[in-house]
């Protein structure tokens, strides 16, 4: 609380006047540094509610704040709510108790009606956050710092879908005509697309649309002032101009450090590299569910037979991809869930050494004693070195006789693969925002319907297991709901619905004398930055 | 006169009508724009839906005629990746590309003349078999090596200009400049260099062959007879003379080099129309590739329009045999 304060303190200060007062307000700013962050791309717009994407979340979570935060460890955090949980005669209401003294950056006081608003915004038909507020069925202000959020059902997990959902300002947003998010085909740019006003630690000084934007501290912040005082943000784009801005000092932290120059970086005076697990784990995929296959040369679908999937299980060397493509940058595994995720266990993270005579006889025995061919899609421009894992992949698979055309492409076109169902055998990435389990089984394990298994593209379907994940979503006492997900992975890993390759890692390189840690949703917050000059 | 102008502005609008129709059947291949707009969580019925406010469900012919009828009136739409107009977002990333252009094309052009007179002059001279042969580089190293090797010789090992951007801009109000201040400069010279250095070579390798061609002409020869210092014969005489297919070559490759700013503005961060131009292909930004396709098809098509004036004001032939203009 001492830090809620502390900006009514410097203004009080302020007031006295005087040198004395000047010194203590220089001590209390006493990090007044400037960080110059680079990073691939450009966060798409201000709007905080206009695009569920990494980048534009990150640099939004300096100017905007949610009602809680995700630490590094991937824990919640309080930010704009301070306490919250579920009501205690009512297990459909969710209640959020708000942080008092908070100001918008225009000076108006922040209060519950703000939250109403902000979320009711997130769940508009424009809004590209509204698939995290789909159980939502009405929010209220019971008084000026408590919210009430009426679920449609019991909603155990539903603070995890806050993380990202920024609270904007009512009279702000009604004044500006930005009631709504950004409608594309409305043909007009939205005022919230280059505007801001958030409670965030900082203010936009200058926003030059993947060119430049600076930000700068907001001194009537409610936590403790952090040592960056101001931001100079800048996409660039190409990789080796990235790490060449880094290494002529031109800026002081690159976030996006391409795989091959991790090494080179670290050995390199001057410069130091963090390195940790980001909230995504890389798979393959393949259609276990349709009579036929698209593109295999055999009849009928030897994916649907568990012999098949076993003998692709074990031609999978997941330490030599990690070791020769990824360079070292990655954590192999055997369950496609990243290790911060609840439900993790290390039982379910170990996976099998490559045998591949082992893998043969089971082709064989499954009826493919010669193999069969098949189409393998892979994006080329979204997880890091996707192409190369999918080569090495496609290499192991041909020691057993499977025989795999690979088609490589840009995100844009493989991804429609994926949700149309075009494809037979495919890479995907899947990051865990919530860092639940039932995100996985919902977008991945459960049948295709309505809004569950949109991401299916294994074509799975076990009508007692999507009975499970359904009871999943309403289940609130904690420890049963725990058991429950332990059973639903036992039944997707003894099917074989994925095959887990590795997380990946995220590395962050830096001017020596700055430290910032990993964030593992890739969401790096400069207040975490600290000097050691 | 007027009849020729008007017959070449008709060729000209059919000329940018091809390249939108064939460019706009192309986005099709591209990707799907909405897989790329909606988060991972988006249901079938949401894209859905976005497609259809998008207006991507129409027919092909009714999306065309859509935006054929709008670009007329010099509306683009709107960016689906940077959700601001793309006529704004064209003009504000211009000035870049334009100066970058300018500055390269200046750099080419006198450097180009310079060291193509100084080798055909000097033809068996050592210095001049050097930059023969390390011109033989500029045209074979591709621009996107070049402007590497260049920033970690200049930027990362010496310090001395800028790896990246475009320095500090002064708004003019319609125009942001970046010559006006001294990290602008400084950041325009790497890129300025890459980006003509191939088009330095092709005009020092032609000014070279033609100024060989008229030092080995009669009236060069008489020049000398009649005493004339070397200065008044070389630069008065033989230069004068080989300046007519340079100077249309170099009005040529204008075009070229904003077009073909793409990469170097990708290696530098510069915040032109290329760099704005591969960004929305990453993200089927289709409203962007289709203005900026336009864009240059103009580009192009202005600059041939004027070349093809020049050549009838220049030529009297034209003027006579008018069945043979613009070819």
């Amino acid at each position: 609380m001492t830090f809620d304060r502390l900006p009514k303190a410097r203004r009080s200060a302020a007031l006295l006047g005087g040198a004395a007062v000047a010194l203590a307000l220089g001590a209390a700013s006493a990090g007044a540094e400037t960080i110059r962050w680079a990073r691939v791309g450009d966060a798409l717009t201000l709007d905080p509610h206009a695009q569920n994407e990494g980048p534009t979340h990150a640099l939004n979570h300096h100017i905007y704040e949610t009602l809680v935060g995700r630490a590094t460890d991937g824990t919640l955090t309080p930010r704009l709510a301070t306490e919250w949980g579920i009501h205690p005669d009512d297990d459909t209401i969710w209640v959020f108790e708000l942080r008092e003294g908070v100001t918008f950056h225009d000076g108006t006081p922040f209060e519950a009606d703000d939250v109403v608003f902000s979320l009711e915004r997130a769940m508009a038909e424009t809004s590209d956050m509204k698939g995290l507020h789909g159980a939502v069925e009405s929010v209220e202000a019971v008084d000026e710092h408590t919210v009430h959020v009426q679920m449609e059902g019991p909603a155990p997990l539903y603070v995890q879908n806050l993380t990202n959902t920024f609270i904007m300002n009512r009279e702000w947003a009604e004044e500006h005509d930005v009631e709504e998010p950004q409608d594309f085909a409305g043909g007009e740019e939205s005022y919230a697309v280059r505007n801001a006003n958030g409670t965030g630690p900082y203010t936009v000084a200058e926003r030059d649309p993947e060119v430049r934007t600076v930000l700068e501290y907001f001194g009537d912040h409610w936590a403790e002032t952090p040592e960056v005082s101001e931001i100079i943000y800048t996409p660039i784009a190409e990789d080796a101009t990235r790490v060449a801005a880094l290494l002529s000092g031109e800026v002081d932290i690159v976030q996006d450090v391409p795989v091959q120059d991790i090494q080179r970086l670290q050995e390199t005076d001057g410069i130091t590299v963090e390195t940790g697990p980001e909230n995504r784990v890389i798979f393959f995929a393949y259609d276990m569910g349709s009579d036929e296959l698209q593109t295999a040369n055999v009849e009928g679908n030897p994916f649907a037979d568990p012999l098949v999937r076993e003998a692709m299980h074990l031609a999978l060397d997941r330490d030599a991809i990690r070791q020769v493509v990824m360079r070292g940058q990655s954590l192999p595994t055997g369950v496609t869930m990243p290790p911060f995720v609840n439900g993790w266990t290390e039982e379910l993270d170990e996976y099998p050494q490559p045998d591949y005579e082992r893998a043969q006889e089971l082709l064989a025995e499954a009826g493919y004693p010669d193999g069969f061919e098949v189409t393998l899609h892979t994006p080329n421009d979204r997880y890091l070195n996707d192409e190369a894992i999918s080569q090495a992949y496609v290499g192991m698979l041909d020691r057993i006789g499977i025989d795999v055309n690979l088609v490589s492409q840009t995100r844009s076109l493989h991804f429609p693969l994926i949700q149309n169902r075009e494809t037979d055998f495919y890479l995907l990435g899947w990051g865990v925002p919530t860092f639940d389990s039932q995100y996985i089984f919902d977008f991945l394990v459960h049948s295709t319907e309505g809004a569950r298994g949109g991401w299916n593209g294994s074509r799975y379907s076990n009508p007692e297991l999507d009975q499970k994940i359904e009871a999943l979503a309403t289940e609130t006492d904690l420890e049963a709901r725990n058991e429950m997900i332990a059973e639903i992975w036992a039944q997707v890993q003894e099917d074989r619905v994925f095959l887990p390759v590795h997380n990946q890692l995220l590395a962050y390189a830096m001017r020596e004398g700055i430290s910032l840690p990993v964030h593992p949703e890739n969401q790096p917050s400069m207040t975490d930055v600290s000097f050691e000059d | 006169m007027l009849a020729y102008i008007l017959r070449r502005l008709l060729q000209s609008v059919v000329v940018m009508m091809v390249v939108a129709l064939v460019s706009f059947s192309l986005f099709r291949f591209v990707g799907d724009p909405v897989s790329t707009m909606l988060g991972q969580e988006a249901t079938v019925a949401d894209r859905e839906a976005l497609r259809e406010r998008l207006g991507l469900n129409d027919p092909f012919v009714v999306q065309f005629a859509d935006f054929v009828t709008r670009a007329v009136q010099g509306d683009f739409g709107i960016s689906y990746r940077l959700q601001q107009p793309v006529t704004d977002l064209i003009l504000s990333r211009l000035p870049a590309t334009l100066e970058l252009a300018a500055i390269s094309g200046i750099f080419a052009f006198v450097l180009g003349l310079g060291l193509g007179v100084y080798t055909a002059l000097k033809r068996r001279g050592w210095l001049s078999n050097a930059i023969m042969t390390a011109s033989l580089i500029g045209v074979s190293l591709p621009t996107f090596l070049i402007g590497v090797l260049l920033i970690w010789i200049f930027a990362v090992e010496l310090q001395w200009l800028p790896s990246f951007g475009r320095g500090e801009v002064v708004d003019l109000g319609w125009w942001r400049t970046g010559l006006l201040t001294p990290s602008g400069r400084a950041s325009l010279v790497l890129p300025a260099v890459t980006l003509g250095l191939y088009q330095m070579t092709l005009i020092m390798r032609l000014v070279r062959a033609e100024m060989l061609e008229v030092l080995r002409a009669d009236y060069i020869k008489f020049a000398r007879a009649r005493g004339l210092s070397d200065r008044a014969v070389n630069f008065g005489h033989a230069l004068k003379n080989t300046l007519v297919p340079v100077i249309t070559i170099t009005g040529l490759q204008l075009g070229s080099i904003i077009a073909f700013a793409i990469i170097t503005e990708t290696v530098f961060q510069w915040p032109g129309v290329g760099a704005l131009f591969i960004n929305s292909v990453q993200f089927v930004d289709v409203p962007v590739m289709a203005a900026y396709l336009v864009l240059i098809a103009l580009v192009f098509v202005v600059i041939n329009l004027i070349v093809d004036l020049l050549y009838y004001v220049v030529d009297p032939r034209l003027r006579a045999d008018r069945g043979a203009a613009g070819h």
